[in-house]
């Protein structure tokens, strides 16, 4: 299944840095989420849009992942190039993530 | 126990007006907050002030208060913004030159002034944090340089009686933790109730984003009313506990997901907050929907304050010049890519000399580059052609370029459109904070 069927995303901005929250419709997901949803796919995803690190907090009193992202915004939001200057959009992007339902593979 | 109702009435410059006159008028609120600074608000507004030395505040600053002024007199409602911009005397002025066209008496307006520190930063020349180099690198493009400063000036302006406060640039959570400080009598060294109060800030000052703005999805995130969406209200407890909610009956919905993903927006480290008054903590924040359109948050926490303040540094940068122009039907994104590849060539062959140039098919690549569109072939496709420049003239050829796809490129290509622009953008330094001397002066009418 996909990210969007468990979460839900927000995207922003602070001079060349975005912010992503995944945060789990359902606090039953947040486990799934901290599985899967690591720092690492989120790089390889944006791979060629971020050009710095990828760090990922942890909040699960809400059951969300924060997820900061240097060097992603074209040198800064009030001088990049891009139409979607300050990558509010990529939220949509993350939720396009392929998660694996692991209880329902144990049923199968 | 002690609660005080705050309501937030913009989030941004531009931000509806209605929602803000709905909470004046039915929120019971006793403070509205005006948050419409964003990152290179004030260094555009110090352009404007260069030429007007009676300009330089925010440019709706009058029909919002026309909108607002009276009903807030009558009620007792404490307005407290920043749209004072580069110049909150200016912006105070005719606060109070409209006060008295409405026939309002006994109106007392506070300007809050110190964050520019444009000759401090010169004569420091202080490391710049997004970009390479120092403060005098910029040399004579620099055009601004405003500290954050704390909500102590404005608590201190409400204590001594304004009706209005309006600042220049403050930390945006710092316009509604002022209000509670006031209210509660919070010390400026209570770092936990500082903390908690910024956590109300922060939940504010995007005004819409939190009862359901920037938030609909059809089918996933539903989200009714969103012509008319209500403003947030929050209820806050002398604790430092908070209660978000709305007018009844106004569009939008204050769900515990819509407060979850406020909580988040424009966060780095949760438990690293930094703000100018306290670093605040979010990560053991809980939110709880207690009834329809009402969720409780609490478990703000906080840290003793920074000794530096953040600085907005404004300076011309570059120049950008851009073209646009669509196909549509069968083959459009084919006609598409052929029409970027002529304006690559075409820039080439007339020299048009650039620092940074993007290619771009609207509709395909655009926003997520090529990877992420893999197989999606649209209907309709808009190129895009965009570069930075030395100077306004080069920039200008650029979409002279892209217009010349009209007659000169591939079939059916329409709606081109074309714009050169300056770049004012902005860059931070972290000041002493002691070089940040906040000043109040009052207006009355």
């Amino acid at each position: 299944m996909k990210l969007r069927e468990i979460a839900h995303s927000r995207t922003g901005d602070k001079g060349n840095t975005s912010n992503i929250s995944v945060i789990a419709y359902d606090q039953r997901y947040y486990p799934l989420l901290r599985e899967q949803v690591t720092a690492e796919r989120v790089k390889a995803l944006f791979a060629g849009i971020v050009h710095g690190g990828v760090v990922r907090y942890e909040l699960p009193n809400i059951g969300a992942l924060n997820f900061v992202m240097q060097q992603a915004l074209g040198g800064g939001v009030t001088r990049s190039l891009a139409l979607d200057a300050h990558r509010k959009s990529l939220s949509s992007a993350l939720l396009d993530l392929d998660i694996e339902d692991l209880s329902k593979s144990e049923d199968a | 126990m002690k609660t005080v109702r705050i309501g937030s009435g913009a989030g941004y410059s531009g931000d509806r007006i209605e929602p803000a006159v709905e909470l004046a008028e039915k929120g019971d609120i006793q403070y509205l907050g005006f948050e419409c600074l964003a990152e290179r608000t004030i260094a555009l507004a110090q352009q404007e002030k260069m030429k007007n030395p009676a300009a330089g505040y925010d440019p709706l600053l009058e029909p919002r208060m026309r909108a607002v002024l009276a009903i807030c007199k009558s009620k007792g409602i404490k307005i407290i913004t920043n749209m004072g911009a580069a110049n909150p005397g200016a912006a105070a002025a005719k606060t109070a030159e409209i006060a008295k066209k409405l026939g309002i008496n006994g109106l007392k307006i506070a300007a809050v002034t110190g964050d520019d520190v444009l000759d401090v930063c010169k004569q420091g020349d202080f490391a710049l944090l997004e970009i390479e180099g120092r403060v005098g690198d910029l040399g004579n493009r620099i055009l601004s340089a405003n500290a954050y400063l704390g909500a102590e000036p404005i608590a201190q302006a409400l204590a001594a009686g304004a009706d209005v406060v309006i600042t220049g640039r403050v930390g945006d959570p710092a316009l509604f933790l002022a209000p509670l400080i006031r209210e509660f009598g919070w010390a400026m060294d209570d770092w936990d109730h500082l903390g908690k109060g910024a956590v109300v800030g922060h939940l504010l000052e995007c005004t819409g984003q939190i009862t359901g703005g920037y938030f609909a999805d059809p089918d996933y995130k539903d989200v009714p009313g969103l012509a008319r969406l209500g403003f947030p209200i929050g209820e806050v407890s002398e604790d430092g506990s908070l209660v978000i909610t709305k007018v009844p009956g106004s569009g939008g919905a204050v769900t515990a997901a819509t407060c979850k993903e406020q909580l988040l927006y424009e966060v780095h480290d949760p438990a690293n907050y930094v703000q100018p008054d306290v670093v605040a903590d979010f990560s053991q924040v809980k939110i709880q929907e207690i009834g329809p359109d009402r969720v409780r948050v609490e478990g703000g926490r906080g840290k003793p304050r920074t000794e530096t303040l953040k600085v907005s540094v404004g300076y011309i940068d570059s120049y950008i010049g851009e073209g646009q122009i669509s196909y549509a039907g069968p083959g459009a994104p084919r006609r598409g890519r052929l029409a970027l590849e002529i304006v690559r060539e075409r820039l080439k062959l007339t020299g048009v000399q650039t620092n940074e140039i993007r290619f771009d098919l609207i509709g395909v690549d655009s926003l997520h580059g090529a990877k992420l569109a893999e197989g999606n072939e649209p209907y309709e496709v808009r190129i895009r052609v965009v570069g930075r420049t030395d100077s306004l003239a080069e920039a200008v050829r650029i979409g002279n370029e892209v217009e010349t796809l009209y007659t000169n490129g591939p079939a059916g290509g329409g709606g081109a459109a074309k714009s050169a622009r300056e770049v004012v953008a902005v860059a931070s330094v972290l000041l002493p904070r002691d070089l940040a001397k906040p000043t109040i002066k009052y207006v009355e009418v």
